[in-house]
């Protein structure tokens, strides 16, 4: 392709990625959207925090060195009566940093719903473009497993999944392990609408004449279903997926309060909920507070930009 | 005012505010209506004619309104009325016809029960009495054994019975005035005429006045007595439709008039309409350098044997169970190289289908295809690959003909690539020289479909089809789904591609004009079967077989268009 330059001129009239992007309907819509905007930056917030937990968060809570039992149950932004140390929300039964815990906590669910959904999304991409695309007894079985599992609620449907791994693992790495147990039974129990929607759209866009000119050609039903379906497919898919991921987080806590999920090695916002609710009514309500509000902020910012990215994506769909 | 006049519509302008700015749909438009007079409004799409019809209505679609002008009933203003008063006159003294009778009704109630519940709506009439009235009206508008059919489903009516029902809707609040959005557009010739006849015989029998909206020059032609022609929003040319056919004095209808495939006379190739700069230069005839010259066969290039294709009706898990439909049911012929064949029929002929058969994309039921003298259908893969090299394919509709997530250059480039005919690092000069050959520029590689209008995509089709340089070309009603002076050019460059590339062509068309333009040779498919095959000039002149004869009587006639600008054979 060296001939690429002269053969292919810069095109005066065309902006950039970025440019065309701005001027965008779909951005126009967002800029338009408080809810859109609110929700993406309290989105956006979370996840950096998260992301870079370590430089913000003033302790390591997971550091045994920097723990100090006199430091427990210090309410927030109090000064603690032993060590005079004050915290920003209070600190836990151990002495450890409630806002530092819960940026690391973020993280295991952050990183636990995401895997999940990635994991969901290709299961459920896979399956319905080939049950929408084969049909046949190909979709007869693919839709009515989801049809049964759909029966049932999806959390029993992980707890199920991650009872029956936790079986199989040695003890000794069952700690280790739990992290992708809960993100494979998260992720099992929630392919189903992956799949329907793509299924759905896979039936319709494979009777389009632009599969039948791929077809024409010679172009496998792989080839086609990845390069040629799949794309069109994608609008509905993100929009799935980011709801899915708000459930998933909320999935996630929930296991974890069981006690089925996240260990206490690695407690995710879930793990934390679970711990402080012990404390609730003992007058250390901040314990519990604290989490419990920064996962009603992260699932229901996710959430509100997935409504509104449906409603922005759908009519649109081209 | 002048009070004989039914509607009056002065300097109407529409406007639509966009966050780009106000997009302005109709500009300064005025025309009259009086009783018993059939108004055409014709234009191509975008010309803002049906926004007349809705901005009458009062029914602009979200943020438009009129913006300025006066549109008066009976010498009353209804412009700037309020919702409440519009409501009262729309249906009532103004009712509209739409172009899909399938989405005007509602498939969950009886036509009775629409039709009585319009009737007590405008009329003070009885439950009982308004029953009567509506099979009344059924039995109006023609459709046979009204008693029976009021109280079915609108599935259980065909395409052009529902369009009846549709009409007969339109009448119950005896109107004064009738909108008709493209009343025929959906419906294949045969019913077109007679929705047509039954139009202009309530027209004469009720003295209503009608306003047809259509972009076709032929239902302009047979049907009405005035016509106001439009272009970008403004109306370019307004009389009665005699003079504005017979005699354009304006140069857009000229141009317009002259694109109009004619069913009486062949010509060499249309003339383009060059006004407004709307003018595409192709140069299919360069092409013709590169283009691999290949040893003509002694007989045909593509022969069909006893082609034979069903589709399940009715599945089931026992084969006893299912129930069959044949669409092709023994279809023969062979396709000399070089020549155009035909393939016409009304929808539900076979006509798509027996092309899917023979591009492979439809596995068949009975017989084979044979190309060049060997028998592909159920061919090994060598000898399939062999033939998909050789042959491409247009389709009908130029917005499903395009992945819209797949850049133009892309596009263009897959045929060619998958197949292997030109090496890679020569793919990107191929694509461009196409891209520049069919009119669009190379610039558009690098765009996406969206970016194109109807006319434009379905040259990128073109393009895609001609980078494998194939010998043999399908196209499947290429034109259907344009307007008159695209589809004009889109036919031109396939005229092109015979003469200077000479390729072999299987052209599939509802519409005997088009054919009559492009064709060497026709086969009438009636039902799944062939009814008769012949060379063009001899079918249209004269016709054996009662069906095909019917089908070129109902043709409208085009004898009132001007035949300036046109050069005939």
């Amino acid at each position: 392709m060296a001939d690429l330059s002269t053969s292919a001129p810069t095109k005066p009239g065309r902006k950039g990625r970025w440019a065309r992007f701005a001027d965008s309907d779909f951005f126009y819509s967002f800029k338009r959207s408080p809810v859109a905007v609110v929700s993406f930056t309290v989105t956006m917030l979370l996840v950096l925090s998260a992301v870079f937990a370590p430089l913000i968060a003033p302790t390591n809570p997971f550091d045994p060195a920097s723990l100090n039992l006199m430091n427990g149950f210090t309410p927030p932004m109090e000064p603690n009566a032993f060590t005079q140390e004050s915290f920003l929300m209070g600190t836990d039964d151990q002495g450890r940093d409630v806002f530092s815990t819960i940026l690391y906590g973020m993280r295991i669910s952050l990183f636990v719903g995401a895997a999940a959904v990635l994991f969901a999304m290709v299961l459920g991409i896979f399956l319905g473009l080939v049950s929408g695309y084969f049909g046949g007894w190909t979709e007869t079985i693919i839709m009515r497993i989801a049809d049964v599992q759909l029966t049932f609620p999806s959390i029993l449907v992980a707890m199920l999944i991650f009872g029956i791994a936790k079986g199989f693992t040695p003890v000794e790495y069952r700690d280790q392990m739990a992290i992708w147990v809960l993100i494979i039974a998260i992720g099992l129990s929630d392919w189903v609408q992956f799949a329907r929607v793509v299924r759905g759209t896979t039936l319709v866009e494979k009777n389009k004449d632009y599969v039948a000119a791929a077809r024409l050609i010679g172009r496998s039903p792989w080839a086609i279903m990845i390069k040629h379906i799949l794309p069109n497919a994608l609008s509905p898919v993100l929009v799935i997926a980011t709801i899915s991921l708000a459930l998933a987080i909320i999935a996630e806590a929930t296991l974890s309060f069981l006690g089925v999920g996240a260990p206490p090695t690695q407690p995710s916002l879930g793990t934390l909920i679970r711990i402080g609710q012990g404390f609730l009514f003992s007058g250390e309500w901040w314990i519990l507070f604290f989490p419990a509000c920064t996962l009603l902020a992260l699932a229901l910012s996710v959430n509100l930009l997935g409504d509104w990215l449906r409603d922005a994506l759908n009519p649109r769909l081209k | 005012m002048m009070s004989d006049q039914l509607l009056d519509i002065e300097d109407l302008s529409v406007t639509f505010p966009t966050r780009r700015g106000a997009f302005i749909a109709v500009r300064d438009a005025t025309l009259s209506l009086s009783p018993g007079e059939i108004h055409g409004l014709v234009g191509e799409s975008g010309a803002g004619k049906s926004t007349i019809g809705a901005a009458v209505m009062g029914l602009l679609e979200g943020a438009g309104h009129i913006s300025g002008g006066t549109v008066h009933f009976r010498g009353d203003a209804i412009s700037g009325r309020d919702r409440a008063a519009m409501q009262a006159l729309r249906g009532k003294k103004i009712s509209m016809i739409f172009q899909d009778p399938l989405t005007s009704l509602n498939p969950l109630f009886t036509v009775g029960a629409q039709l009585v519940e319009t009737i007590t709506e405008h009329l003070d009439l009885s439950e009982a009495d308004a029953r009567k009235r509506a099979c009344d009206l059924l039995d109006r508008v023609g459709i046979p054994d009204p008693d029976t059919r009021i109280d079915q489903y609108p599935h259980q009516f065909s395409g052009g019975m529902r369009q009846r029902v549709v009409i007969a809707l339109a009448l119950c609040s005896e109107p004064d005035v009738i909108i008709a959005d493209e009343p025929t557009t959906a419906l294949d010739v045969s019913i077109q005429k007679q929705i047509l006849d039954l139009i202009r015989s309530l027209v004469d029998e009720k003295q209503v006045g009608v306003i047809l909206i259509t972009h076709d020059m032929g239902v302009i032609a047979e049907t009405t007595d005035t016509v106001t022609v439009m272009y970008m929003g403004e109306v370019v040319e307004r009389g009665s439709t005699a003079k504005v056919l017979g005699r354009p004095e304006h140069e857009y209808t000229k141009s317009l008039i002259a694109a109009v495939p004619r069913p009486d006379r062949k010509v060499e190739r249309f003339p383009q309409i060059s006004y407004g700069g709307r003018e595409t230069r192709f140069a299919i005839e360069e092409l013709a350098r590169d283009w691999p010259k290949t040893e003509a066969p002694d007989g045909p290039l593509v022969e069909a044997r006893n082609l034979k294709k069903t589709f399940l009706a009715r599945g089931g898990l026992l084969p006893s169970m299912r129930k069959y439909f044949t669409a092709v049911d023994d279809v023969s012929f062979d396709i000399r190289p070089g020549e155009v064949f035909g393939l016409v029929g009304e929808s539900g002929s076979g006509k798509s289908t027996i092309a899917r058969m023979i591009a492979g994309l439809y596995p068949l039921d009975g017989g084979e295809v044979i190309f060049d003298g060997k028998r592909v259908s159920g061919a090994d893969a060598a000898t399939l690959e062999d033939f998909r090299r050789q042959i491409q394919m247009i389709f009908q509709d130029p917005f499903s003909s395009l992945n819209p997530r797949h850049r133009v250059d892309a596009i263009v480039a897959e045929p060619a690539l998958h197949l292997g005919v030109i090496p890679k690092n020569e793919v990107d000069d191929r694509v461009r020289d196409l891209l520049e050959k069919v009119g669009l520029g190379a610039d558009a590689a690098v765009k996406y479909p969206h970016e194109f209008s109807g006319g434009q995509r379905q040259r990128i089709s073109i393009a895609r089809a001609l980078a494998t340089q194939p010998r043999f070309l399908i196209c499947d009603e290429p034109t259907s789904a344009l307007d008159v002076s695209i589809q004009a050019q889109i036919l031109n460059i396939l005229k092109d591609l015979q003469e200077f590339l000479g390729l072999t062509m299987l052209f599939i068309s509802h519409d005997l004009p088009v054919v009559r333009q492009m064709c060497d040779r026709v086969g009438v498919l009636k039902d799944g079967r062939l009814v008769e095959l012949q060379a063009t000039e001899v079918l249209f002149a004269d016709p054996q077989q009662s069906y095909t004869r019917e089908l070129l009587r109902l043709m409208p006639k085009t004898d009132l268009l001007s035949t300036d600008g046109l050069q005939a054979v």
